[in-house]
């Protein structure tokens, strides 16, 4: 049984902060097929497509019949624990840190036999389990195998929460706690354990429903943040940068006008000013500090969520330069997402497809509700995925995308203008 | 310097017997800015971007880029700003007359009826009680409507806004077209963020200072503050908005010149307190 995570005791300033380490990183080519599933939360083997064999660990060609016609396909990952070892020494810094190890020898039932990290609540071989590929710290997919059921606690797992960004016991800021989205953030994470929440306030001066609420809860304060001023990004940072082991940024302006739509470029200009200038400056302010916290105890610094669009993939011309600034966005974050690389944080970005707000008033639905959408943010940092793509209108588009980009920039430029 | 208006104003300056008083807010990202319903084109708030700061950006200097509406902190409404004005000659902050920008001030203390009213509506009637006081208003005046809402220095209590809207005092129609019609003033200063009333929406005509001032080539000073420091009549304003090509307004510096002999209560007030902070407001020659 896996024991509950308890608070962590106050650092002790005297000890020098632990520096990140990560687990060995180079992966081929081939073997990122299995980390680009990972990302969004799969995980995927390939399968030979003339003879059926599915194989672990990917490679160029089938090994049974030496096909190069291989296709990546889901997994459930069922299988049978048949061996298992604890690891007590290594060469990698970063399982020296970590000893012991559990790892364990799964035949899947699907063929092949693969090695996984072992949750701390399987039985001992042989046993059923569950194998499922999480990003691990240095953002590279590795199959981590769960007890067959769910057991109390399982998250806590010292072993699963290094492939996870649980905000248990965090401290979490977001950075418009006023809109919609951020007050069900701010409610989704105090329901999830996290110590305290940062809400990020502009305008003081506009008071929206429900803001009152989310100001009374005792994990929550609130503080100044309009990420289009730079110096309140800076003094914001000065103050409480050294403590944010979560960054969630849903700051957003989001109107709904194409080329043609609207006269001059001001409103543009503004949804570029909040939606990519503002993530710049978070990410030129914040990310110092939690760069150097990557591995500072049980509440280390340990991801920062973009809220993007799934209109970034892919223009959606009514809302055309709203599109056009998350795409800047999305470009943006894969730099962070690099410049972060060394230090364990996961960038993790957010596509939903049209929030049920008043900028989508006119969409029709389906369209995903904010609370639902703060349930997938949280389950996203509970998960092992970096690329998240909440609900059916979004997992429509994506797979839409992937199958066919080009297609997609077709059926989304003759969709009626609202 | 021969015996001249400007050697003796010169002198008058430095012997401490004319004050300057400056009547601007500090240009600030954190001061706000007039609030219009979100799918409207917006009036950008101050913001601030370093370019260098002794460092590798410029190793021996330090400077800002800055953005701002027209229409941000302390400013300056020239008659092209509102539709009413827009076929004026001389409309616009770069042909406006240079000589404009130095007049005389009335200064109206509606500070203790703001107190209790945040609406409150100056009216033909308080500025006729006001005249009987301190004279007629002359011609070519600039009219300021004292209501310390600059010492609200909470931007939420400052911009005082609920869900039916802003609440801050102003002009009614009637006494914004007698300070016109019958007075001929130049413009008409306020301590809000408009120099209409925060519910003038509701009005007739809708911002009925806009309307009626700017179309008839007057002129509009917002966000003003120590207007307590003004007597109420006998200072001069300079309140010069920067050339902008068919600028519709433009953030300024406003400065007042008070001669000493008028004070006015709030001076004396202040001056028996000698606060740091109203010295440091007022600055003494
Ligand atoms: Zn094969």
């Amino acid at each position: 049984m896996t024991r509950p995570l308890v608070r962590p005791p106050r650092k002790n300033p005297i000890l020098r902060t632990r520096l990140p380490t990560l687990p060995p990183a180079a992966r081929s080519r081939v073997a990122l097929g299995l980390t680009a599933a990972a990302a969004r939360g799969r995980f995927e083997l390939q399968v030979c497509r003339d003879c059926g064999t599915v194989q672990y660990p990917p490679r160029e060609a089938c090994r049974a019949c030496l096909s190069p016609r291989l296709d990546w396909r889901v997994q459930d990952g069922n299988g049978e624990l048949v061996a298992e070892t604890t690891l007590r020494h290594s060469h990698e810094l970063f399982f020296r840190e970590r000893m012991p190890w559990r790892l364990g020898l799964v035949k899947l039932d699907s063929g092949p036999l693969v090695v996984a990290h072992l949750h701390g609540d399987c039985a001992a071989a042989p046993t059923r389990v569950r194998v499922r590929a999480h990003l691990d710290r240095a953002g590279q997919a590795a199959l981590v195998a769960l007890p067959d059921k769910d057991t109390p606690h399982m998250a806590d797992d010292r072993e699963l929460r290094e492939l996870t960004c649980d905000p248990k016991f965090r401290k979490v800021l977001v950075t418009d706690a006023k809109a919609p989205l951020g007050q069900a953030l701010v409610e989704a994470l105090v329901d999830a354990g996290v110590d305290l929440v940062w809400a990020g306030e502009a305008e003081p001066w506009k008071k929206p429903p429900g803001f009152e609420r989310i100001k009374a809860l005792p994990q929550v304060a609130v503080v100044p943040l309009d990420l289009t001023d730079s110096r309140a990004v800076k003094q914001l940072a000065g103050e409480i940068g050294g403590r944010v082991d979560i960054l969630i940024n849903n700051a957003d302006h989001h109107r709904n006008f194409g080329i043609a739509a609207r006269d001059g470029i001001e409103t543009a200009r503004a949804e570029m000013d909040v939606n990519y200038f503002g993530l710049l400056r978070l990410a030129q302010e914040f990310a110092p500090a939690m760069r150097a916290r990557g591995a500072d105890g049980q509440s280390s610094a340990v991801a920062w969520v973009n809220v993007l669009s799934v209109f970034a993939l892919s223009n959606f011309p009514p809302h055309g330069t709203y599109s056009a600034s998350k795409a800047a966005a999305l470009s943006l974050a894969q730099c962070l997402r690099a410049e972060l690389a060394p230090t364990g944080v996961r960038i993790v970005n957010v596509f939903p497809g049209p929030i049920d707000d008043e900028w989508n008033q006119t969409l029709p639905p389906p369209k995903i509700a904010p609370a639902r959408l703060a349930a997938d943010i949280v389950a996203a940092l509970r998960g092992g995925a970096e690329d998240v793509f909440p609900g059916n209108v979004a997992q429509d588009w994506l797979e839409r995308w992937r199958d066919n980009p080009k297609a997609l920039e077709r059926e989304l430029a003759a969709m009626p203008q609202p | 310097m021969s015996d001249t208006v400007l050697s003796r104003l010169l002198a008058e300056l430095a012997g401490g017997r004319i004050r300057i008083v400056d009547l601007t807010q500090t240009l600030s990202p954190d001061f706000p800015q007039i609030v219009l319903p979100p799918e409207m084109g917006q009036a950008w708030p101050f913001r601030i971007e370093e370019a260098s700061r002794y460092d590798a950006r410029g190793p021996g200097w330090y400077w800002n880029n800055f953005s701002c509406s027209e229409h941000t902190g302390t400013h300056f409404d020239a008659p092209i700003h509102w539709i009413s004005g827009r076929h004026l000659p001389d409309n616009s902050t770069d042909t406006i007359a240079a000589e404009k920008f130095v007049a005389p001030a009335c200064v109206l203390d509606c500070s203790h009826e703001a107190a209790s009213d945040p609406d409150f509506l100056l009216s033909v009637d308080f500025l006729r009680k006001w005249e009987r006081r301190h004279g007629r208003i002359a011609a070519g005046s600039w009219v300021l409507m004292r209501t310390d809402w600059s010492k609200r220095t909470d931007p939420v209590a400052y911009q005082n806004i609920d869900e039916t809207g802003q609440h801050t005092p102003g002009p009614n129609t009637d006494a914004v077209r007698f300070l016109i019609e019958e007075r001929g003033v130049l413009g008409f200063g306020s301590e809000a963020i408009g120099t209409d009333a925060g519910q003038a929406f509701h009005l007739k005509p809708p911002y009925p200072c806009h309307y009626y001032m700017h179309g008839s080539g007057r002129f509009g000073l917002q966000c003003l503050t120590n207007l307590d420091l003004l007597p109420p009549v006998g200072s001069v304003l300079i309140a010069a908005p920067l050339k902008i090509k068919e600028g519709s307004g433009s953030p300024l510096r406003v400065i007042a010149l008070v001669p000493q002999s008028m004070p006015a209560p709030a001076v004396a007030r202040v001056a028996r307190k000698k606060s740091k902070t109203s010295r440091a407001r007022t600055r003494r020659r």
